[in-house]
């Protein structure tokens, strides 16, 4: 897939590697620390209301006992060619010139539409007021502001630490390169599955990577054009 | 004609009693719902839409039986309308209201639903005219304030009728609704050609709500929402369900307010013939829809095509199916039972029937999203069921509300339509006006 852009700022994009992911869920641990994601409970989340910006999901192939485990953390894919943002009537959720699909919180109203229209499942709504059991209420990440309920959300890509690393490599006179940013999934999965970089710049990982012959992308048919990148032998 | 607004009797007190138990529910229902959040509801992941706007999409149906029977009978000159027209009009004006309060009551924060106004505000923000929902709120807009104008003229005389016929504040209250209307030619000329315009314009509005209702689905990637003939598919079925309301309404008024005399077996035939057009017609799209999505046989579609027709929500797609033609259409098209009995009774499935069916339009969809491990269920909740009898509870309650302060049956455009000669001498009007004659 050709990556066109007509912004000269970076384009933020990932890349999973399903060959690697061995479904430890550290990801979605380091998620919900990083991202101020509240917990919903056990009963609301049987109902369906837990909120992980990143889920593993497992699926088996093939029955017992040739069978194989595969999983696969699905998170924002970051379409730039977001079903989810034409659909919102007060442009809550929008595009950034650096490819993110942004949510604006504070300017939610909450009809859910986007969440309706995104074919990956991946936007979630608080249903009650947010809570965190204790003592996870006094380890709230600063840099990351909490939502209220009646709002959408979902992964930012760690926009938090995409602007500290741009400043940073502002700072320093230079264009950002490779670990300038680490989300906070990235920087915790502990087989190296997961990269994170600008898909614009030819030489970062994530460019490369993208050309693989194992790369592919979530519903690829459907002209989202996602910005993470799955990688997969297909074994 | 006026009795009903003179001496409603007590079936009138009855109605007005339960259905305000019914609007006192929601209301409370509501309350715990603002206080506590959209969590008790039923409503989850992916599950995000559920009854909140089945209730929307039927009641915003409901109210194309005003516009489509009036303006369209009014436009072709069927002179059967005249007593017919207001009992329709009225039910557009009150089936929008209640439709257009669940936008508002379905939001995460109900109190910001202003935002979707376009008004100037020192950040530069407008709402997203490239969204349906904002589309919805403009067409909705519109179509109600044109059907409370198209209500509201023909109204003008009559409401001058009562003024001259009441004392008190009744008399000043009634004064200041009807304008100064004297019944002068002038008068008349301007109204008659006021409610023309009227009629014409409200048509193309009432189509171009329903289908952009249709389009909060349509505009969307999903299976089965996706669909190109989802506008008229909206459109027909909101017909079909606004006739079949009108039909109940005027049983029941006929019945309470002994207007057996105006509203005639007469009336049922052709609306019931309407009816029966409509019915196939819905059968027609249906019948489509689903076999174009079976032979298609797109895994996505079909996932969702299966849950209807012979999985968990094949129960409630038989009872439709047989709620909307099975039934109504032999007994519509049968002459010895389109009586108003016959009429009355298929009018009453086919309600529940278009409900089921846009319960069926909305949540099967979103129970079954592309990928097999994002599909979820819905059980709805108390407050979510409450809320929905509550719109029945306050559509009777505003409808018998209505009843009490004007005329149901349009006096004037009743009297116009009398052979000449007849117009109002005391030896030719009917009794319950007589009544009155003297007053």
């Amino acid at each position: 897939m050709i990556e066109e852009t007509k912004s000269k700022k970076p384009q933020w994009a990932m890349v999973i590697d399903l060959d690697r992911c061995t479904g430890c869920e550290a990801c979605v641990v380091a998620c919900r620390v990083e991202n101020n994601i509240p917990t919903v409970g056990p009963e609301e989340a049987a109902k369906g209301r837990s909120i992980n910006w990143i889920r593993v999901e497992r699926y088996f192939e093939g029955e017992y006992p040739d069978i194989k485990a595969k999983f696969m953390p699905v998170l924002c894919q970051h379409c730039e060619e977001a079903p989810c943002e034409p659909v919102c009537p007060v442009y809550a959720t929008y595009h950034t010139d650096e490819g993110l699909n942004a949510q604006v919180y504070n300017r939610c109203v909450g009809t859910r539409y986007c969440a309706n229209n995104c074919p990956y499942t991946v936007r979630f709504f608080n249903f009650f007021d947010p809570k965190w059991d204790a003592p996870l209420d006094k380890a709230l990440n600063p840099e990351v502001s909490v939502r209220t309920r009646g709002v959408m959300e979902k992964c930012t890509f760690c926009i938090q630490r995409i602007r500290k690393g741009e400043e940073k490599a502002k700072e320093e006179g230079r264009d950002v390169r490779d670990g300038d940013v680490v989300p906070a999934c990235v920087q915790t999965c502990m087989t190296k599955a997961m990269y994170f970089g600008n898909i614009a710049d030819p030489e970062s990982e994530v460019s490369k990577l993208s050309k693989s012959n194992r790369a592919s992308r979530l519903l690829e048919e459907l002209g989202t054009k996602p910005r993470v990148i799955y990688l997969n032998k297909g074994d | 004609m006026l009795a009903p607004v003179h001496h409603p009797g007590w079936g009138w007190y009855a109605t007005v009693a339960v259905s305000s138990l019914f609007v006192l529910a929601a209301v409370v229902a509501l309350s715990y719902q603002f206080s506590r959040g959209l969590g008790v509801w039923g409503i989850n992941r992916p599950v995000f839409w559920a009854l909140d706007i089945t209730n929307f999409v039927f009641w915003i149906g409901i109210s194309h039986a005003g516009t489509l029977i009036s303006a369209i009978l009014r436009v072709t000159g069927a002179e059967w309308r005249r007593p017919v027209t207001r009992c329709a009009e009225a039910i557009t004006v009150f089936a929008l209201m209640i439709g257009a309060l669940f936008p508002i009551i379905h939001l995460g924060r109900p109190w910001l639903f202003y935002w979707l106004v376009p008004y100037p505000n020192e950040r530069g923000l407008w709402p997203n005219f490239r969204s349906p929902l904002a589309w919805d709120f403009f067409a909705i807009n519109t179509y109600l304030l044109g059907s409370i104008i198209y209500l509201y003229l023909p109204l003008i005389p009559d409401l001058a009728l009562l003024r001259d016929k009441s004392r008190g504040v009744w008399r000043r209250f009634y004064g200041a609704f009807s304008l100064g209307w004297s019944g002068t030619q002038l008068q008349w000329d301007r109204l008659e050609r006021a409610v023309r315009v009227m009629a014409v314009v409200i048509i193309p509005v009432a189509v171009s709500v329903h289908t952009i209702v249709s389009w909060d689905f349509a505009m969307t990637i999903r299976p089965m929402w996706h669909s190109t003939m989802f506008g008229p598919y909206f459109v027909a079925g909101a017909i079909f369900s606004g006739i079949a309301a009108l039909i109940l309404a005027m049983a029941i008024i006929r019945r309470v307010f002994h207007l057996e005399e105006y509203l005639r077996p007469v009336h049922f035939n052709n609306l019931g013939l309407l009816l029966l057009t409509m019915s196939l017609i819905w059968f027609y799209f249906t019948f489509g829809e689903y076999l174009t999505t079976w032979y298609g046989n797109s895994p996505e579609e079909m996932a969702v095509f299966r849950s209807k027709v012979s999985g968990p929500f094949a129960p409630l797609f038989w009872a439709t199916v047989i709620c909307c033609f099975v039934i109504p259409a032999p007994v519509l098209a049968i002459k010895r039972l389109r009586t108003i009995k016959g009429t009355v009774v298929a009018s009453m499935l086919v309600v529940i029937g278009m409900w089921f069916e846009r319960f069926l339009i909305i949540v099967p969809t979103l129970t079954q999203p592309r990928f097999t491990f994002n599909w979820g269920t819905y059980k709805p909740t108390w407050v979510e069921l409450t809320l929905t009898a509550g719109t029945f509870g306050y559509f009777v309650l505003l409808y018998a509300i209505f009843t009490r302060l004007f005329p149901i049956i349009a006096v004037w455009e009743y009297k116009e339509g009398l052979p000449l000669g007849e117009h109002g001498e005391p030896t030719v009007v009917s009794a319950p006006e007589a009544e009155f004659g003297s007053a």
